[in-house]
C-alpha cells in the first residue's frame, strides 16, 4: 500500500493450508478491492465517488515458509450490488500456486458487519460455510485473520465465476 | 446497476479443472467441495489497471537484465491478447517467467542439477499496445525433469500471466514450442480436455517475428473471455 491512503488502515494475516494440513509455501494471492469510499479505480465503475490517487486497489503477496501471508491495506467501503442493494465491504481474491492450473477465486469479508447478512454473494453460500469468507478479529488496531483452507471440513468457499 | 455487462463463461472443457490426479501436485491442493457459482458484480467486472508508469519499460527483454548475455538460443515471442470475439485487449499487463536454456529456474525451490545462468533471471513483463500486441525477447527455455512420475520431463515452456480488463478475465497459462516431442506426454498439457483449446497452448514459428541474424520468432495469442452481449439480468437471491 502506498502512503497517504485515505480510510481505515487494516492488517490481514493468514495462512494457506493444503489437504494434509500442511502450509503451502509457494502460493501467491492477489487482492482487488474498492477504496475506503467504495469506489473501484477502474473506468467501468459508474459511481460518482472519488478515486484515491494513492490507492489503486490491487495487491499481490506470496506465502512464506510457513504458508503465511500479511497484507496491509485500507478497509474497502461498500460497493453497489445487484437489485440496487450495496454489497457488504469485501476484497476479491485470486489464489495461485503450483498444482493449480487455474486460479481459485474467493472473497474476504469483515466481521461484525450487519450488511453481511444481506450480501448478494454471501447469500449464494450455504450458511454453514459463510464463515470461511469472513475474517476474524485478531487483536486490536484493525488486525484481522483470514486463512485459505484448500480442502476438508473447513474448506474455504471458492467461487466459480466462469473463467 | 443493471447496466453492467459481465463476461461470458468459457465453454466446458476449454479450461483445466482444478483436480487432475495425473498432475500429482493438484491432489492435495484442489478444492474438494463444489465451487459456488456466482454472477459477475461490479467487483468482478472491474480490475487492476496498469500504466506505463507502473512497469519497467525494459522488462520485455529478458536477455538484457544483466551485464552479460544469457546462454542459449535467443528468441522473440510475440502475439496478441484478444477476447473470444477477436477484439484486442489493449494496454493490459502481460508477465512471463521461465527456466534458462539448461532447464533450471532461478528459484529457491528448483533443485534440478543443471547450471544456473548468472545472466538470466527468467522474468519479464510488458503492456499490450493499442491493438493488443505484445513482444518479448528471451532465450529458448530448456526441458527439465520433475518428480510427477517416473522419468517425468516437462516440455520447454514459458509461463504467461495476463490481466485483461477485469478481475474476471485474469488468466495464467503456459506456452509450448511447436514440434516438441515431449508435449503429448505432459500431464499439464493434457489437463485441458478440449483438443482445439489444448493445441492453442502451442506457439507457432513465425518468419515475420524472426529477426535476421539475431533471433527466431514465435507467435502466441492469448484469448480472454468475451463480453456478454446483453447487460446482465440479476437472478433471484439464494439460488444455491
Amino acid at each position: 500500500m502506498e502512503s497517504g491512503v485515505a480510510g481505515e488502515h487494516i492488517e490481514i494475516r493468514g495462512r494457506v493450508i493444503d489437504g494434509d494440513g500442511v502450509p503451502v509455501p509457494d502460493a501467491m494471492l492477489e487482492l482487488w478491492q474498492a477504496n475506503g469510499e467504495g469506489k473501484y479505480a477502474h473506468p467501468e465503475d459508474p459511481q460518482d465517488k472519488h478515486i484515491d490517487a494513492n490507492f489503486r486497489g490491487f495487491g499481490r503477496v506470496s506465502t512464506g515458509a510457513d504458508g503465511e501471508f500479511r497484507v496491509l491495506t485500507t478497509k474497502p467501503g461498500a460497493v453497489p450490488g445487484p437489485e440496487g442493494k450495496p454489497q457488504a465491504p469485501h476484497i476479491a481474491v485470486s489464489v495461485f500456486m503450483r498444482g493449480l492450473l487455474r486460479r481459485l477465486v474467493t472473497r474476504i469479508y469483515f466481521p461484525h458487519t450487519p450488511a453481511n447478512d444481506d450480501d448478494f454473494v454471501l447469500n449464494y453460500v450455504e450458511p454453514g460455510r459463510r464463515g470461511t469468507l469472513i475474517a476474524k478479529v485478531a487483536g486490536k488496531d484493525n488486525k484481522f485473520e483470514w486463512n485459505v483452507i484448500l480442502q476438508g471440513e473447513d474448506e474455504t468457499v471458492f467461487f466459480d465465476i466462469g473463467l | 446497476m443493471t447496466s453492467l455487462k459481465g463476461f461470458r463463461r468459457f465453454a466446458p472443457g476449454t479450461q483445466p479443472d482444478h483436480l487432475h490426479p495425473t498432475y500429482v501436485s493438484s491432489i492435495k491442493r484442489a478444492p474438494t467441495k463444489p465451487l459456488v457459482v456466482i454472477p459477475h458484480t461490479l467487483s468482478e467486472i472491474t480490475g487492476p489497471v496498469f500504466g506505463r508508469e507502473h512497469i519497467n519499460l525494459k522488462a520485455f527483454d529478458l536477455t538484457k537484465q544483466h551485464s552479460g548475455e544469457p546462454l542459449g538460443e535467443r528468441i522473440v515471442v510475440t502475439g496478441r491478447v484478444i477476447d473470444e470475439d477477436g477484439k484486442p485487449v489493449p494496454h493490459t499487463l502481460v508477465e512471463i517467467w521461465q527456466c534458462n536454456a539448461a532447464g533450471r529456474y532461478q528459484h529457491r525451490v528448483d533443485q534440478h542439477d543443471a547450471p544456473l545462468d548468472p545472466n538470466f533471471t527468467g522474468c519479464g513483463h510488458t503492456l499490450t499496445d493499442s491493438e493488443g500486441r505484445y513482444r518479448f525477447v528471451t532465450i529458448r527455455p530448456g526441458a527439465y525433469p520433475w518428480r510427477n512420475h517416473a522419468n517425468a520431463w516437462r516440455p520447454a515452456h514459458v509461463h504467461f500471466s495476463v490481466f485483461g480488463s477485469a478481475f474476471a478475465t485474469r488468466l495464467v497459462t503456459q506456452m509450448y514450442f511447436p514440434g516438441d516431442a515431449l508435449i503429448p506426454f505432459d500431464p499439464i498439457f493434457n489437463c485441458t480436455a478440449d483438443e482445439t483449446a489444448r493445441h492453442r497452448l502451442i506457439s507457432h514459428f513465425d518468419w515475420k517475428a524472426t529477426v535476421p541474424e539475431h533471433a527466431l520468432g514465435f507467435q502466441f495469442d492469448l484469448v480472454l473471455a468475451g463480453r456478454d452481449a446483453t447487460p446482465w439480468e440479476p437472478p433471484r437471491l439464494g439460488g444455491r
